[in-house]
């Protein structure tokens, strides 16, 4: 009990995917499910800390950082689409976004 | 003795130059009659051959059989040689011609004729073989042969040379011609057949072509209606051939042989109720070929056809063919009729009935051909009457000398109508003596001949049947038969008499009163051959002079009897080796009154038409008379009773009731299978293809479609749920391989 | 290691709620606050594993930029402020049970390969300093080793704000 295990870590990175899965799948509003992405993102990167801290490597925390980098790309354009589609339909509701149905 | 042993040559070239003619005729410049009368020639030069070398064959035999006899005389001493069947073993015997006459005032005391054996010239082939049956073709050359084969050859000849004028550009000239050929082929193969399956192949073959050769002219229907008349008579009767062909098979033991069932038969290894059967059934086939009554109907009809094809098929060689037969099975027929020891049996009857029967109708006929025709039928019943009552040499010679005067008679006639385009006496012809006056000597000499006249052929060979139906026999003989003989000589000269004056005196009526263009002789390959055939008119009877009777006896025995002598078999399968055969005897009153009986017609006749005596016009003013003379151009009522009766009554129910079968039966039993097939058809449609069948498949389209549209529900369109699924996938599949793995 | 552990604890059950609450709120920007609140989190957490720099890098970026970035989205988006109802779907459970369904998963094999109690970090937690202190390393890892990963990046930044602009201007 008193070393730090890796596997907190590394469960504590599967609850926080986890969670951010359910957002995924449950949420309507399209700005709180690309929320949710940012939480499976950090999920990810504890991961990644976490193995670079238990291998006494800096690839880990390199990794993370290039997460972080790409999750502001990502995130600049997720919202520029949602803005788009809001301004086409007035409504980011995903359930009114059943185009492809059928 | 090489043409002898390849005599079989003699049918194969006429056939080969059937083939011949059909295949290139046409292209050929006479248009394949060349052909024809080459073959023609070259056979007829090789039957001339032939019957030199029997002739040699003969005399070696005699000779042979003569030293044999001397030597035998030496041995014994002084005994004659007994009374008959001195036999030796003869075969081929060659040396040089002997021309001592066997006669046996030299070489022994008892006057009596040294028999001597000749065998027949044999040669087979096995055609094939069936467990014991052996079918063979080959030839059997024996006297009777030798001597048609030169009469076949000769009057085919000389038809071949007329028919070139006569039917010239037919619109079938070529095809007359290859089956000419194609006739004598056949003529000359039933001549030489060994075996009576072979005969009755060319029988067969004979048949055929007289009928494609009487319904030359088919267009026109009489002529075809006349041509299936002939050939389904001869049916009628080639039935009986059949059957009497299979119960000798079965009675010689399992064999075709001629030679062999006629052994048999004199032997008496046959029994006699099996011959008597056999020659009935035969006899049959005599009936329809031979022309005998009641079968004789064809042979009038058969006028239908050319000229030259009556005067070959019809007068010299093919109606023959069943007196032929008779002959060469003589031995069943006499025993088979105990033509020996009778009186009276059914060939001798149906013999003279001919030839009461064809004179009478010759009486009533306009048509000249049909003159010769009845005539014929008459003359051929002169033949089986002759066969009847066992003067067999009589029957044989009686047909050489017949196949030369007939023949020349119609041939005669065809030159007469070949000049007035018609054959009808009173019609067209008339005073044709000053037109044609070749014809008219050459017919004259031919009639002469036919009724009988001294010293034609035909008083030879009539008087020779005479004298046997006299003679031979067994109680009181076949008197009768005389009669009926010397009674068709009175008609034969009256109706020819009549004959002669409607075509030949008189006043020319129709065409041949024709003053622009007057009937004129014909050319010379339609007179030629009636030269010849006259000239041999006049010496045939030469042939068979008799040694006995008059002045007859100074002449020298090796010119008697030279027909018996050479054509009369010798031999184990002829029944002159049985006690019960004897030849007849000339005899001179009995010559003498039938020549007086001749002439006795032809006065008649000649009183009637030349000077009008007599009851003229009789049938206008009698019913009986005319009675009579309508049942005489009625034919007896036979044709009548032929196709209304017999036919007519066996056609119609039979038609009928086939024709109520093809309606309610066949007909009935294919609608009502139309029908089911419609109803079934229907049941299958309704039912199962719409009901079951389309069920299924419109089923499983709608189960395609409806799996479709619920699984469509998964495609909501929605990504969440997408991803919803996604996630899920993988994570089971995840647990799958930890698990698992 | 005792404090260590306290403190991990205490920050994962922080990231747990607020993480929950960030999937589960009415409020949208609610919602947003507690992603925040989740960033934090993360960032104590990389500090407990000595990934300082990291750890500064998630709070200027994640927090300082991307949450204002969400929460101008929520702004432009005109989302409703204050409650919310439509902001979950009815069919929630699909996704609850495939999250616990990977949960499960993920838990068995992390649990099956790292054995819950026998694998720690290395006493010295200190990542290896080229040159004393994380930043350093971190530089001269990514200036070396990951240096055309770090152009890309680059570059993909770029092209994310030219897109990003390119696709949200009003034309």
């Amino acid at each position: 009990m008193d070393d730090l295990l890796l596997n907190q870590f590394l469960l504590l990175g599967a609850v926080l995917f986890c969670l951010g899965v359910y957002g995924v799948l449950a949420r309507r509003n399209a700005v709180l499910v690309l929320m949710s992405i940012e939480l499976i993102l950090n999920a990810v990167s504890i991961n990644l800390i976490a193995f670079g801290a238990f291998w006494g490597t800096i690839s880990g925390a390199v990794f993370a950082l290039f997460v972080i980098a790409i999750a502001a790309a990502e995130v600049g354009v997720g919202l520029a689409i949602v803005l788009l589609i809001y301004r086409n339909r007035r409504s980011v509701d995903l359930d009114d976004m059943a185009e492809m149905k059928g | 003795m090489w043409l002898l042993e390849h005599a079989y040559l003699i049918p194969l070239i006429p056939a080969a130059s059937f083939l011949l003619i059909l295949f290139v005729g046409k292209r050929m410049p006479y248009k394949g009659a060349e052909i024809g009368i080459a073959a023609l020639g070259i056979c007829f030069v090789m039957a001339l051959g032939t019957n030199w070398q029997w002739r040699t064959y003969v005399n070696d035999a005699e000779h042979a059989a003569e030293v044999k006899a001397g030597e035998d005389h030496a041995d014994e001493g002084s005994a004659g040689s007994g009374p008959e069947s001195e036999h030796s073993e003869e075969g081929l015997a060659d040396g040089e011609a002997a021309s001592a006459v066997v006669v046996a005032s030299a070489t022994a005391p008892t006057a009596t004729e040294l028999e001597f054996e000749v065998e027949p010239v044999r040669a087979s082939w096995t055609w094939w073989q069936s467990g014991d049956v052996q079918f063979n073709v080959g030839m059997l050359l024996d006297g009777p042969a030798v001597m048609m084969l030169f009469v076949v050859t000769l009057i085919s000849l000389l038809v071949h040379v007329y028919s070139t004028d006569y039917v010239g550009g037919d619109r079938r000239y070529t095809h007359y011609f290859a089956f000419l050929s194609l006739f004598s082929a056949s003529m000359l193969g039933l001549i030489m057949s060994e075996n009576t399956l072979q005969l009755l192949m060319c029988w067969e073959l004979v048949g055929l072509c007289s009928f494609a050769l009487i319904g030359h002219w088919w267009e026109e229907k009489p002529n075809s209606d006349a041509a299936l008349k002939a050939f389904i008579t001869n049916r009628v009767g080639d039935v009986g051939l059949i059957c009497g062909v299979i119960i000798l098979f079965f009675a010689a033991g399992g064999t075709f042989d001629i030679v062999t069932i006629n052994e048999m038969a004199v032997n008496g290894d046959i029994d006699h109720l099996v011959l008597l059967v056999a020659s009935c059934s035969l006899m049959a086939a005599v009936m329809s070929k031979s022309g005998q009554f009641v079968l004789h109907t064809w042979l009038p009809d058969a006028m239908a056809g050319p000229t030259p094809v009556s005067a070959l098929i019809h007068a010299a060689t093919m109606v023959v063919a069943g007196i032929y037969m008779v002959a060469r099975l003589y031995g069943v027929f006499f025993e088979g009729f105990s033509i020996g020891t009778s009186s009276i049996n059914p060939l001798a009857v149906i013999g003279a009935i001919t030839v009461i029967g064809g004179a009478g109708l010759a009486f009533v006929q306009n048509d000249i051909k049909k003159v010769l025709a009845y005539s014929t039928v008459s003359q051929l019943g002169y033949m089986a009457m002759a066969l009847g009552v066992g003067a067999w040499t009589a029957a044989l010679f009686h047909l050489f000398t017949h196949a030369m005067f007939k023949a020349g008679l119609f041939l005669g006639s065809g030159s007469v109508a070949h000049s007035v385009h018609s054959f009808d006496m009173k019609e067209h012809m008339g005073g044709m003596r000053k037109f044609m006056p070749k014809t008219f000597v050459t017919f004259m000499i031919c009639t002469a001949a036919l009724i009988g006249l001294f010293p034609l052929a035909g008083f030879w060979s009539k008087d020779e049947i005479l004298a046997g139906a006299d003679q031979l026999g067994g109680s009181g003989g076949y008197t009768a038969f005389m009669v009926v003989g010397l009674i068709g000589a009175f008609m034969t000269a009256a109706y020819m008499t009549r004959c002669i004056y409607l075509t030949f005196f008189g006043e020319p009526h129709g065409h041949a009163a024709d003053k622009e263009h007057p009937p004129h002789e014909s050319g010379p390959r339609i007179v030629i051959p009636l030269y010849i055939l006259s000239g041999l008119a006049i010496v045939a009877g030469f042939a068979n002079l008799p040694k006995t009777g008059f002045l007859l006896e100074k002449l020298p025995s090796g010119s008697t009897l030279r027909f018996e002598h050479y054509f009369e078999p010798k031999g184990a399968y002829f029944p002159a080796v049985l006690d019960t055969f004897s030849h007849p005897q000339f005899n001179g009153y009995i010559a003498l009154g039938s020549t007086f009986i001749g002439l006795a017609g032809i006065g008649l006749a000649y009183a009637w038409y030349w000077k009008g005596m007599g009851p003229q016009g009789l049938t206008s003013r009698s019913r009986l008379a005319r009675a009579g003379h309508t049942a005489l151009v009625e034919k007896y009522y036979l044709d009548k009773l032929y196709t209304d009766i017999i036919v007519g009554g066996v056609k119609g129910p039979i038609a009928r009731a086939v024709y109520w079968f093809n309606q309610k039966g066949i007909d009935g039993v294919i609608n009502g299978a139309g029908a089911t097939a419609v109803k079934s058809g229907k049941f299958v449609y309704e039912r199962i293809d719409q009901g079951v069948v389309d069920t299924i498949v419109n089923a499983s389209g709608s189960a395609a479609g409806g799996s479709g549209q619920s699984l469509r529900k998964m495609q909501t369109g929605r990504v969440q749920q997408y991803a919803a699924l996604l996630f899920a996938g993988a994570a089971i599949l995840a647990g799958i391989f930890m698990i698992v793995i | 290691m005792v404090a260590q552990n306290i403190f991990f604890y205490l920050f994962a059950a922080a990231i747990v709620f607020s993480a929950f609450r960030v999937v589960t709120s009415n409020n949208v920007v609610h919602a947003a606050l507690y992603l925040v609140a989740v960033l934090a989190s993360v960032a104590a957490q990389y500090i407990l594993l000595a990934a300082e720099f990291v750890a500064a890098t998630q709070v200027l970026v994640y927090i300082g930029a991307i949450i204002v970035l969400f929460l101008f989205g929520i702004m432009l988006t005109r989302a409703k402020l204050g409650r919310d109802q439509g902001l979950t779907h009815k069919h929630w459970a699909t996704g609850a049970a495939t999250a616990l369904l990977l949960f499960g998963v993920m838990a068995y094999a992390l649990i099956d390969q790292f054995h819950w109690n026998q694998t720690p970090l290395p006493a010295d937690t200190r990542l290896i300093a080229v040159n004393g202190s994380n930043t350093a390393t971190v530089s001269d890892s990514m200036f070396s080793t990951y240096l055309i990963p770090f152009e890309l990046v680059s570059v993909l930044l770029l092209a994310a704000l030219v897109g990003a602009i390119v696709l949200a201007r009003k034309d």
